[in-house]
């Protein structure tokens, strides 16, 4: 008690100096125009350096203030609030950046024309064209890719949440797993070029490069399934195997439906990664200017090969269209990703808010 | 209907740890008896090991015999599915299925073994949970997700779920120590309605519970920290709580443990 007395240097009372509601934003106006006053007064021409110099000069004001007038937590507490703001901000600006300049640059080729035709027979320094090749190319192959990666995916990652259990077999599983985490696309595409098409001698189609996409997605798919899985409370399973559930019953009807939400989001997301894929489809599918929709015979297109192929043409045009295909197919990815929250939402558990 | 539980030189293990020594004793049907005694005394491990779920946890084992009636659960040819069919269990915290409505969960025993008759299963859910004394709080809201009911209807409608399978045996592992003193009281009267056709056991820390619910009483020890569990003794209730022939029972009774 006493040393507690004396070293007390803190004010007993409970009630202290804030500044006014309004001072912030007093400062904020203060900082601007002190910003261009100094831009303007030795000449800065870039505008991105005007507004660090805003900002910078806001910290520093709103820092001096805060402390006169509220001491030095309440400063320190606004530096730290601000350089939150900051990063926040920053980790918007290329996202936003870079959907900014795919609508912007997008937009004026996208009709109905252009989501309905192919490439076939369209002069690279011709208007017109579309992508609806490789919008059909895409959507085929990814699909093909995901039957195969989230059948195994989940299953793997059922057989190693609730069989495996931290055997042998099921830490060698774990272990292959993060290692494919890593492999690079280029590596998936040369592995199923070298095996499945000079070896097995198959074709260039569709398949083949689903065949390299669906090696891309099996790690992803099944390390979010597994996170999912240990996330279901050992209890559920207990309570249902006590009713004299048998295992796998307990599995595919208690299990998976109380994780269904996540593990859909997981494939989600599998999916949103192999979509932009360029380098196997290249090697594997060939490109074609033309409609197929058979991806099991002739090389097909896909919507980042249409991109590449068309920005490499050269001409404004097909420039145009390669921003175009750019925008259709940040568009795919976000309706699936909004298909996914759909479906996630709709399956989550229910009932824990009342 | 109900069955007598009678259990010989039962060992219970978790890998090479021995949790429950040589435990025998005989479970009457249609009576309560209840199992108290310390935290890790291997009071809910011994009682896990009497519907063959102790076995569910990695690397844990039985050793001894259980004699439900005239067949040993651990016997050869026994398949612990069926086992627990025949012996129901409630766990100490509510467990609802989350993705399931109050309905699909009191159901889901009988659905997931394969009853599709709709009618069968419409009158197993109410029977169910007039039986679990919730029908009443609930038949008008049968298609609302369980887990949005409040704790002690959870546990009841749990015990809804378990006794739905029309088990023999009803296994309560501290039924009540995650509920509110009306809760408790419910699910107490609930277990007197209960032993009428279910042979019941029920595990709890609350010694006036034992007494209000039992018939007969087990004590369980444990010599030290990493010893295992034995069984002191066990009798009925009223001798337990009044006049034990063990002075440990008597010690940990009134309170004067350790």
């Amino acid at each position: 008690m006493s040393s507690l007395a004396t070293t007390s240097q803190l004010s007993s009372s409970l009630t202290e100096r804030r500044l006014p509601r309004w001072m912030p934003a007093v400062n904020l106006a203060l900082a601007a125009l002190l910003a261009v006053a100094i831009g303007a007064g030795f000449n800065l021409s870039s505008k991105p350096q005007w507004l660090l110099i805003a900002a910078i000069l806001y910290v520093v004001i709103q820092y001096v203030t805060s402390a006169v007038v509220e001491g030095r937590r309440h400063a320190k507490n606004y530096v730290a609030t601000s350089l939150v703001w900051v990063a926040f901000l920053l980790a918007l600006l290329p996202l936003v950046s870079v959907l900014w300049m795919t609508i912007s640059k997008g937009i004026g080729v996208i009709n109905a024309n252009f989501l309905t035709h192919s490439m076939n027979g369209v002069a690279i320094n011709q208007e017109g064209g579309g992508l609806y090749h490789a919008l059909i190319g895409t959507l085929e192959q990814v699909a093909i890719a995901s039957l195969l990666a989230a059948p195994i995916g989940i299953l793997t990652a059922v057989y190693l949440v609730e069989y495996g259990r931290g055997n042998k077999l099921s830490k060698a599983v774990s272990f292959f797993v993060d290692v494919m985490t890593g492999v690079p696309s280029i590596v998936a595409g040369l592995f199923i070029l070298s095996f499945w098409i000079i070896i097995l001698n198959m074709p260039f189609t569709g398949f083949a490069g689903a065949l390299a996409l669906a090696i891309l997605m099996l790690p992803v798919v099944v390390r979010s399934t597994e996170e999912m899985l240990k996330l279901v409370p050992n209890e559920l399973r207990e309570a249902s195997l006590a009713l004299g559930v048998p295992k796998w019953l307990t599995i595919t009807r208690v299990v998976l439906p109380t994780a269904l939400g996540g593990i859909v989001t997981g494939v989600m997301l599998a999916v949103a990664r192999i979509v932009g894929e360029t380098a196997p489809i290249l090697m594997l599918v060939f490109g074609a200017d033309t409609i197929n929709m058979d991806p099991f015979n002739n090389p097909q297109s896909s919507l980042p090969l249409f991109v590449w192929t068309e920005y490499s043409r050269g001409t404004d045009q097909s420039q145009a269209r390669a921003w175009g295909g750019a925008l259709v197919l940040i568009a795919v990815v976000m309706i699936l990703n909004l298909v996914a929250r759909g479906i996630a939402r709709w399956k989550a558990p229910k009932g824990a808010t009342r | 209907m109900a069955k007598r539980i009678d259990v010989s030189g039962l060992n219970a293990y978790y890998g090479n740890f021995r949790a429950v020594e040589d435990i025998s004793m005989t479970i009457e049907p249609r009576t309560v008896t209840a199992f108290i005694g310390p935290s890790g005394c291997g009071k809910s491990t011994f009682l896990r090991t009497l519907n063959r779920m102790h076995e569910v946890i990695p690397g844990a084992r039985v050793e001894g015999k259980v004699m439900l009636d005239d067949e040993n659960l651990y016997g050869a040819n026994i398949d612990p599915v069926a086992v627990r069919r025949t012996v129901g269990m409630v766990f100490q915290r509510p467990n609802p299925f989350p993705t399931m409505s109050i309905k699909e969960n009191v159901a889901a025993g009988l659905k997931l073994n394969g009853v599709r008759n709709k009618k069968v299963v419409d009158e197993a859910v109410e029977r169910s949970l007039r039986g679990a004394n919730l029908w009443n709080e609930v038949k008008d809201r049968l298609d609302k997700p369980g887990a949005g009911l409040s704790g002690g209807q959870q546990q009841r409608l749990c015990i809804a779920r378990a006794i739905a399978v029309e088990p023999r045996v009803l296994l309560m592992d501290e039924p009540c120590s995650a509920l509110d003193p009306i809760s408790t009281l419910a699910i107490e009267d609930l277990i007197g309605q209960l032993k009428e056709q279910f042979t019941i056991v029920i595990v709890t820390h609350n010694m006036q519970q034992a007494a209000r619910v039992s018939d007969r009483t087990a004590f369980f020890n444990l010599a030290g920290v990493g010893q295992p569990g034995r069984l002191i003794e066990i009798d009925s209730t009223e001798k337990i709580f009044s006049n034990p022939s063990v002075q440990a029972t008597e010690d940990y009774i009134s309170g004067r443990f350790g």
